[in-house]
């Protein structure tokens, strides 16, 4: 399996990019739910953002591929950077954005009136209508082995993506995601509604996932940070009401042994949250 | 197992659909759409004062020429998918405007050419002795009070409490073939209720029977599953927990249901009923053959012929007399007072549902 | 919007130890059962004394009914108005129907989802009695420059063979005012399912980087299309009992034609008995009958049919 996702990369992709991200301040209307929020995501790693619930890490996370502007009155003040460009320019379409930078949500959800080789194609059919057939085929194969689900759905990819158990569905987004090539993966919870063996299957996706891409997880499960991430940001609120910021971003490790700020050793050693 | 060799081939021919620097493209200017709409009415106007001008004309083709112009022009500088997008919203948004000028066309109309017999006389006398000009709806609007009145009365209590065995009593074959057969009472076209009324008497009267009542029953056909329906919904929207919390106080089945279930969904009940009498109200068929035609004011619903507002509207225009301006002008006046009168039921409808009403939480 | 959701007897049993055996009880529910069982009898009457009032027309000499052709002769081009008209309601109705429920949905601003709902809704308050008179006084007149231009165009079309009606009384007209009629009924249950489309699966298409247009495209079409088709089918069996509009509107002269845009239509069902029920007597009377029993057999059928898409529709998700 290993080999076969080495093999996978092929020309103008491959290669995931780095995001800055200074001063950003997320904004619904005139509430301010995350502040000053100054971080690298490097290429290449996967990064994890913890936090009790409520904190502003998901809102953070959706802030990066700018889908927290579905939200009437939401917008942002400060920059945004992937590979050079500021994603918040006044001439950046948003829609292209999500194209670069892809999302994989809590709720497994393929597209119940499509099959799975259609959910996988889906982003694909979007960017370029002109993809000839065995292109197409050829990018749905890699992408499903990508995410570790080729060999379970290889003999019925005409067969609607609902039929298939929570983990399987999980997987298919992530290929659905991938197939487009972003150049960062965002994943909100990936794996809270998922039981365990699908969720250490998963990780095991991550793992390797990020030799190709940028990886950047929310997970409120202080043990899948441990595990599967190389660089942790913890966010935390003061109290209710307040906007959430990021208390501390270091190296996995080093959050989880040996934290720089009290709070974050009293979160991660679970003494609240 | 996977040794289907994975070909790394070279690229589709696409660009790399993760470049973020495509994404950097143009935006037209928030000003750009208006600026469209405003520059081709103006172009389209003076076109049309050349050749013949045509307001209608004038709203489609500006509307349709400008939308092709953004689609293109958003098509040339942010894509061709962009473009796509902004074409459709527009698009979206004309077909809504389109879908009201019938609503602003008709109540313009309705209004404007009603609106000349809004006099005195006009509420305060029938049409008895009356030829041509002059004349009133008074025989017509109480026979609508009438026939709508006894239609009510016989349709809210049947209708509420086959709503209550629905919800709160029914099991087995009776409440499925019930439920069934309310939804196919649903669609039973007005006229079908109207000559089972007629059929119903004719048989014990004769064909030549036309009678106050005749229009009632029809119209009671029409409203019961209005009712039921509606009431269904409001039972439904009353929260078990209330029903718990009062069978567990030792309260009875049937009181728990007329004096709290009941109660509770009221509001919601006098609305349904508000909005099913606006909806027969103005059902001008079953009564064409039913009640007949009579020019005086007749109070008794069992005996003879009774006049209606939307049946003397009917005829008044099919029929006019000579001349006939004042029976036209008759009809469209009769015609504004079943609009005013469906408006308000419409809106108070509306109202108590607002003020008084539970709210379903989702 | 909701359908009989057949939830087994929760409401109806309350837990034990409650007094339901009482008199009281008994008398309620007795009522209660009387009211449904009496709706029941209401219903079965009406197929029955139809049937009755309609029995001499089926049993006649075909001489006697109107036309000299006999029963079926006499409705069957009534029965292709009825249909024609219908028809062209629905055709027109649907995409403007799912246009307007989508701009409520997914277009409009949110806070002005009540109202605009509301506007739709009063386009379904309007009696169709003055639905009738707007549209041979308003209407009608109104859209005769184009009828002229389309017989004089595309005239080669079976549609639009004219020559065109000086008054706008034609089918065509006819056709759109049942199509503003029915387009509230349509919208509200599109409107419905519309909202109802679960937010994880917009959000993931949004996230692959479409448009909204290509989300609503890829997920909200899709989810919705039954309810659409249920919608649909209802407002064609409004469409198919529509008495007054029709009546008003159409100069009726002619029998069966694909000519929309003539002074000469075939009438419809309803139309016809409004038309002609005032002055009838003797066989005439169970002729119209007759056929308004066969106008009932159809709008009960495609209500069935609507019904039991919108069954499985719900039970789907």
């Amino acid at each position: 399996m290993a080999a076969v996702a080495a093999d996978a990369q092929t020309p103008g992709s491959g290669v995931g990019k780095r995001i800055d991200i200074k001063d950003l301040n997320v904004y619904y209307g005139s509430f301010l739910a995350v502040k000053d929020v100054t971080m690298t995501v490097k290429p290449n790693k996967v990064t994890a953002l913890i936090g009790s619930s409520g904190c502003g890490k998901s809102t953070f996370l959706r802030s990066l591929n700018r889908m927290h502007e579905l939200i009437n009155g939401a917008r942002v003040e400060g920059s945004v950077t992937l590979d050079g460009q500021n994603i918040y320019a006044p001439s950046m379409d948003p829609v292209r954005v999500r194209s670069s930078i892809g999302m994989v949500f809590q709720q497994p959800n393929p597209f119940p009136t499509m099959s799975i080789y259609d959910n996988t194609a889906a982003g694909l059919k979007l960017n370029s209508k002109r993809i000839k057939k065995d292109q197409m085929d050829e990018i749905v194969e890699r992408s499903l082995r990508g995410a570790h689900l080729w060999d379970e759905v290889k003999d019925r990819l005409d067969k609607p993506g609902a039929g298939l158990s929570g983990g399987q569905q999980q997987r298919l987004c992530i290929a659905r995601a991938t197939a487009v090539q972003p150049e960062v993966l965002l994943m909100d919870e990936p794996c809270s509604a998922l039981d365990p063996i699908a969720t250490l299957a998963i990780e095991d996706l991550i793992e390797e996932m990020k030799r190709q891409y940028t990886i950047v997880i929310v997970t409120h499960n202080m043990q899948q940070a441990a595990r599967a991430s190389d660089i942790t940001g913890f966010f935390n609120i003061k109290e209710t009401g307040d906007p959430g910021v990021l208390v501390e971003i270091d190296e996995t490790e080093k959050i989880f042994s040996n934290p720089s700020l009290k709070i974050t050793e009293d979160y991660v050693s679970g003494r609240f949250g | 197992m996977s040794d289907r060799k994975l070909t790394s081939a070279p690229a589709p021919a696409m660009p790399p659909a993760g470049n973020i620097a495509d994404a950097a493209r143009g935006r037209i200017p928030a000003w750009g759409p208006w600026a469209v709409f405003a520059g081709t009415a103006v172009v389209l106007a003076a076109i049309l004062s050349v050749i013949g001008f045509n307001i209608a004309l004038l709203a489609v083709g500006t509307v349709l020429i400008s939308i092709f112009v953004i689609f293109l022009w958003a098509r040339k500088v942010e894509g061709q998918r962009q473009g796509l997008d902004r074409g459709v919203t527009l698009a979206v948004t004309s077909l809504f405007a389109l879908a009201m000028v019938p609503l602003v066309s008709l109540l313009y109309t309705v209004t404007s050419l009603g609106i000349s017999r809004m006099d005195a006389e006009f509420f305060t006398s029938s049409m008895r002795n009356v030829l041509g000009e002059g004349g009133g709806i008074l025989h017509a609007a109480i026979g609508t009070v009438i026939i709508t009145g006894l239609a009510t009365l016989a349709s809210v209590p049947i209708g509420i409490m086959a709503a209550v065995y629905l919800h709160e009593y029914g099991k087995g074959k009776l409440k499925r073939w019930l439920t069934f057969f309310v939804d196919v009472m649903t669609g039973i076209p007005s006229i079908v209720a109207g000559l089972f009324a007629f059929a119903l008497f004719a048989i014990f009267f004769g064909p030549g029977i036309r009678l106050g009542v005749m229009g009632s029953i029809a119209l009671t056909v029409l409203m019961i599953p209005i009712v039921v329906r509606s009431t269904e919904e409001m039972l439904r929207i009353v929260p078990d927990g209330l029903r718990e919390a009062s069978f567990a106080l030792g309260v009875s089945k049937w009181r728990t249901v007329a004096k709290v279930v009941l109660p509770t969904a009221l509001a919601g009940i006098v609305t349904g009923v508000m909005l099913a009498i606006a909806r027969v109200i103005g059902e001008t068929a079953p009564l064409l053959i039913t009640t007949g035609v009579f020019s005086s004011v007749n109070l008794n619903p069992f005996e003879g012929r009774m006049a209606n507002l939307p049946v003397f509207t009917y005829n008044s225009y099919k029929f006019p007399g000579v001349p006939p301006e004042p029976y036209i002008d008759r009809a469209w006046g009769a015609a504004l007072v079943l609009i005013l009168i469906v408006m308000v039921l419409f809106l108070a409808a509306r109202f108590v549902s607002r003020r008084y009403g539970i709210e379903l939480r989702k | 919007m909701s359908e009989s959701t057949n939830q087994t007897e929760g409401t109806a049993g309350p837990p034990a130890g409650v007094k339901t055996g009482g008199p009281g009880d008994r008398i309620f529910s007795g009522l209660a059962t009387a009211a449904g069982v009496t709706i029941l009898a209401l219903l079965a009457g009406v197929a029955i004394f139809l049937l009755i009032e309609a029995w001499p027309a089926i049993t006649a000499a075909p001489e006697d009914i109107p036309g000299g052709d006999g029963l079926i002769s006499y409705i069957a081009p009534l029965a292709f108005g009825t249909v024609l008209a219908a028809l062209i309601a629905v055709v027109f109705a649907v995409p403007m129907a799912v246009a307007v429920a989508l701009f409520i949905s997914h277009f409009a601003p949110k806070g002005l989802a009540d109202t605009l709902s509301y506007l739709v809704d009063l386009l379904a308050a309007i009696p169709s009695l003055v639905y009738g008179l707007w549209g041979i006084a308003v209407f009608g007149p109104a859209v005769v420059p184009l009828t002229d231009w389309l017989a004089d165009n595309l005239g080669f079309i079976p549609f639009f063979e004219g020559p065109a009606s000086t008054t706008g009384r034609t089918m065509l007209v006819a056709g759109v005012v049942l199509a503003v009629m029915i387009l509230p009924i349509i919208s509200a249950v599109a409107r419905e399912v519309f909202t109802q489309t679960p937010r994880g699966l917009q959000e993931s298409a949004l996230a692959l980087g479409a448009t909204r247009w290509e989300m609503i495209r890829m997920v909200v079409l899709p989810f919705g299309r039954s309810a659409v088709i249920a919608g649909s089918m209802l407002g064609l069996g409004r469409a198919l009992g529509e008495t007054m509009a029709v009546t008003i509107i159409l100069s009726v002269s002619g029998g069966v034609t694909f000519n929309l845009i003539s002074p000469s239509n075939p009438s419809t069902i309803a139309a016809n008995i409004a038309l002609d029920f005032p002055e009838s007597s003797g066989l005439d009377v169970n002729v119209l009958i007759a056929s308004g029993l066969v106008l009932f057999a159809i709008t009960l059928v495609v209500n069935m049919i609507a019904r039991a898409v919108i069954e499985r529709g719900t039970v789907d998700e």
